[in-house]
């Protein structure tokens, strides 16, 4: 009888190529966003919205779309003239740093400062699966639980913001925009927090602004493109 | 359900490891599994033993050590365990906390003939 010690992470195959996306889009400066939710909570629909003004602010940025099949989200955000590649995971549950990995020459060759990853939709899976993001970006609904953070504690601990999606619909729900603030900075303390409605366009602004900073910071200059 | 594969992952790192120690038989694995993790450890039993069911790793046993999720305060450098994932410290409620245990999903051995 051999007892074996492997003692090595269940995923190391995973961090390393998430290691390596992460290497290249740092040494070409592309900001990376990992868009995380349950469906419907409006990942796609944010992104139509955030289009005109990070066109405006960066001039060029990318899109990522991960879905289980079909291509539906990749139509509409190509329609709002924006460069798209999907990735149809088929029965997965989540992309993986492979799946980006295969899409990486395409995201270079976008020669945008930002790429925007929109995950399949699922709170579990993508929480344990580094793509080689800058950062995970969780979207929650009002339309959904305020107590969602204290439900799924791994994917708000693992993201860096936190966008809280659908506030038009606050007042006619259970959802607590402050118990929803509260419970995830329970979780995560850090976390920046963003309320906005694709209905209103209420805090699309504030999102992107903070989002186009942090893609100008690594860039380390601003665009001149216009 | 992602611990299809997570199982699948494992497997992959056993048969690797298994080749270079030239061992045949597989009895039993020992994985770590933190309270912080998206896994389920009985999704994941059921699913490891769904993968080796008729193969020639059938019949290997999987032991799964559930990790609480611990860590240290920065403040008052107090240890201490999660109370449901927040992050508080018990004593000074300082929120600067360090995770010590808890986000593992870890291959830790085999044993094999
Ligand atoms: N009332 C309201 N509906 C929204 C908002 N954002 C998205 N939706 C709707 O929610 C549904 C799902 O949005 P979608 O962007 O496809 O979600 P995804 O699955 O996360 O990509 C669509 O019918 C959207 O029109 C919002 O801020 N307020
Ligand atoms: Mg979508
Ligand atoms: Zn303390």
């Amino acid at each position: 009888m051999h007892d074996i010690l492997i003692e090595e992470k269940i995923l190391s195959e995973n961090d390393a190529i998430a290691h390596e996306n992460r290497h290249a889009f740092a040494e070409r400066g592309v900001f990376v966003i990992n868009m995380v939710s349950s469906p419907g909570a409006g990942k796609t629909t944010l992104i139509e919205r955030m289009t005109p003004i990070l066109l405006d602010t960066l001039g060029r940025f990318a899109v990522i779309e991960g879905d289980l099949e079909g291509d539906l989200d990749a139509v509409r955000i190509a329609r709002a003239g924006v460069p798209v590649k999907q990735i149809t995971t088929g029965k997965a549950c989540h992309l993986d740093a492979h799946n980006i990995a295969h899409a990486l020459p395409w995201a270079l060759e976008q020669d945008a400062g930002l790429l925007i990853i929109e995950n399949v939709g699922n709170m579990v899976c993508p929480a344990e699966y580094d793509l080689g993001e800058d950062m995970k970006v969780t979207v929650l609904s009002a339309a959904e639980g305020d107590d969602k953070p204290l439900k799924y504690p791994a994917i708000f601990d693992a993201s860096s913001a936190l966008i809280i999606n659908k506030i038009d619909l606050a007042p006619h729900t259970d959802f607590d925009i402050e118990r929803a603030r509260a419970n995830a900075l329970a979780i995560n303390p850090s976390l920046q927090i963003f309320e906005t409605s694709c209905r209103t366009g209420e805090g699309i602004e504030q999102w992107c602004a903070f989002l186009a900073s942090k893609t100008l910071a690594l860039r380390g200059s601003v665009s001149t493109s216009r | 359900m992602h611990e299809m594969g997570i199982a699948k992952s494992l497997l992959e790192i056993i048969k690797r490891e298994m080749k270079k120690s030239k061992v045949k038989r597989l009895k039993k694995v020992r994985v770590k599994i933190g309270e912080l993790t998206a896994v389920e450890p009985e999704a994941l039993r059921f699913c490891f033993e769904a993968s080796i069911k008729d193969t020639d790793l059938d019949g290997a046993r999987l032991e799964i050590e559930d990790v609480p999720l611990t860590g240290k305060c920065h403040d008052c450098r107090t240890r201490f365990r999660f109370h449901h994932f927040v992050s508080l410290c018990p004593v000074c409620g300082g929120k600067k906390i360090e995770k010590l245990t808890g986000t593992e999903l870890d291959l830790v051995s085999i044993e094999a003939v």
